[in-house]
């Protein structure tokens, strides 16, 4: 073979191999509403969407998905709450305070973090968290949205650490040394050039955080509780999409109505995620192209 | 001391780790006038302009022995913070080096930093891009970001920020070597103006720009400080064979 042919060749098992990925993915997102669509020939859109019962084995049955859109969002946003000033700043202090010998501790450790199993977190917060909630605060039950919301946090700090993380170095050196030529403290640059240079990058690295802590299931499904019904307060349990699927999917019959219905909650989620995917990848495009240059 | 030497090296040995990059270097620098820095590239230019305003200190592992004297106080002293050095001793980079910010906040940065008594930050900016003689190109312009600027335009814009801060003394490091010719002549000239309010140490690979701008010229080889004296001296009779080899360009 030619050089000329092998590259050729190359070139297209590449292309197979891209080709196989775009077509499995199309493949799931097509079952995915193959078998979602149908729940809305009986329930309407709105009904579903904004609808605040979800009893799904009643005879008649309710599909109103809102308790448990509202259960993923508040456990993803209280979890993006504690995570986003942890994960920043564990990065701020990893990339630009930290000496040597504890930078390199301090990245193992939220490595360690990044790799345990959600069961195992799931279990911390089971037989660790519940608990102590539950005596602290005289609660009927410890599994709440304040329990999954930590656990959450935790899943997510790694994420929004390590992307961070990279856009912090990736500051040009240049700029610290006009700063600091310009008399600025070591805080004064993190906080006025470093950390609005790595904007995008940091932004970018909380929408991911985000997104993986509303697509989180294992989690939420042993922690948040699982009741169906809009919360009153933070220490309410709550049903986020992800469990309510984990948890109904195996019960029910083979394209049922609340087979449909779960299948279309999947396609809410689905949505979701790729909108928080979608302000990401915008996020920083947009400061790539101008610099974060109006800060 | 004399009242004309603004800064005073005594002895000088600066080790990078167990690399020594400067040898013994007693030197006066004088107030208003402009200092070239001449020699062939890893002579340690850099590294002792950067000694005057403690940038190396952000490097690790760097040693300093001897004494520098700015003010008849050693810079050096641990009660001296450097912080305070650096706002009285600007410095302009080889490579333009603008924050991703607007133009003005890039000039109003160090003097936000509020330490800097500023009654009106509006007219520190207008005075400081008048001084660096950027004002009429860019005054309606002074909320878009400074990244656009041509590269002699953001030099200028970095000698305007160093200028904000009111310093004493400004530190150039081949200020003009990412430049066109023409940038550069606007650069010279601006150094030829401050020099009556500033006094400038400037490093530079170009002989003629040494020639022109500098009142005193300093030759180093590695490490060392082989001749310093009158610009008009050294350029036309060296008392060293070294440096006038290396003026003439027959080095090596
Ligand atoms: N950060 C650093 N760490 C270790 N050694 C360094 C560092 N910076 C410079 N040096 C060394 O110190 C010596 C002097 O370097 P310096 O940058 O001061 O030279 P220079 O005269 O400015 O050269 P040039 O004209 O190329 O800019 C060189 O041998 C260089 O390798
Ligand atoms: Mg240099």
């Amino acid at each position: 073979m030619n050089r000329k042919t092998k590259e050729i060749f190359i070139k297209y098992i590449f292309f197979v191999f891209a080709l196989v990925a775009i077509i499995v993915l199309a493949m799931i997102v097509f079952s995915l509403f193959r078998e979602g669509l149908p729940i809305f020939r009986q329930v309407s859109v709105k009904d579903f969407l904004f609808g605040m019962e979800w009893y799904p084995t009643y005879d008649p049955p309710y599909f109103g998905i809102f308790p448990l859109i509202v259960g993923s969002f508040i456990v993803t946003i209280m979890a993006t709450l504690i995570a986003v000033p942890l994960g920043v700043l564990a990065a701020i202090y990893i990339s630009e305070i930290a000496p040597r010998v504890i930078k390199e501790i301090l990245k193992s450790v939220i490595e360690l973090l990044a790799g345990l199993p959600s069961v195992v977190l799931g279990f911390f917060g089971m037989v660790v968290i519940a608990p102590i909630l539950q005596n602290v605060f005289d609660l009927p039950t410890g599994l709440n949205i304040v329990n999954a919301s930590m656990i959450l946090a935790l899943m997510a700090i790694p994420t929004i650490s390590s992307i961070s993380e990279d856009a912090l170095y990736a500051v040009p050196q240049e700029f610290k040394e006009a700063s600091y030529a310009l008399g600025a403290t070591k805080f004064e640059t993190i906080a006025k050039v470093i950390l609005p240079a790595a904007l995008s990058g940091v932004t970018t690295a909380v929408m991911l955080g985000m997104a993986r802590a509303i697509g989180e299931t294992m989690v939420v499904l042993m922690v948040a509780g699982g009741a169906a019904a809009i919360p009153e307060s933070i220490f309410d349990s709550v049903r986020p999409m992800t469990a309510s699927i984990a948890a109904e999917m195996g019960e029910t019959p083979y394209r049922s109505l609340h087979y449909h219905a779960l299948f279309a909650t999947g396609m809410v989620l689905f949505f979701l995620t790729l909108t928080f995917n979608l302000i990401a990848d915008h996020v920083s495009n947009k400061f790539k192209q101008t610099g974060s240059a109006t800060l | 001391m004399d009242a004309n030497i603004i800064i005073k090296l005594k002895n000088v040995n600066f080790y990078y780790g167990e690399n020594r990059a400067l040898t013994d270097i007693t030197m006066n620098y004088r107030k208003n006038k402009v200092t070239a820095l001449i020699g062939p590239s890893g002579c340690g230019k850099s590294t002792l302009l950067r000694l005057l305003n403690r940038m190396n200190d952000l490097i690790d592992g760097t040693r300093v022995e001897g004494e520098i004297l700015y003010e008849d106080k050693n810079i050096y002293s641990p009660d001296l913070d450097p912080v305070e050095i650096r706002r009285k001793i600007g410095m302009v980079f080889q490579k333009p080096n603008p924050f991703p910010k607007t133009i003005y906040n890039n000039i109003a940065y160090g003097p936000k930093l509020n330490r800097v008594g500023s009654a009106n930050l509006d007219e520190l900016v207008e005075q400081s891009l008048k001084q660096a003689v950027l004002w009429d190109e860019v005054k309606d312009i002074l909320n878009q970001s400074a990244m656009n600027l041509s590269g002699g335009q953001q030099q200028r814009l970095c000698i305007a920020r160093a200028l904000a801060m009111k310093p004493d003394i400004l530190l150039m490091d081949e200020p003009t070597s990412a430049l066109d010719p023409i940038s550069t002549a606007k650069i010279e000239e601006l150094v030829e103006e401050l020099k009556k309010v500033y006094t400038i140490i400037i490093v530079t690979h170009n002989m003629q720009q040494a020639a022109r701008i500098s009142d005193e010229t300093a030759f180093f080889y590695l490490g060392n400080l082989i001749e310093y004296n009158k610009t008009e001296k050294i350029f036309t009779k060296p008392d060293v064979k070294q440096t006038e080899d290396y003026i003439t360009g027959r080095f090596g």
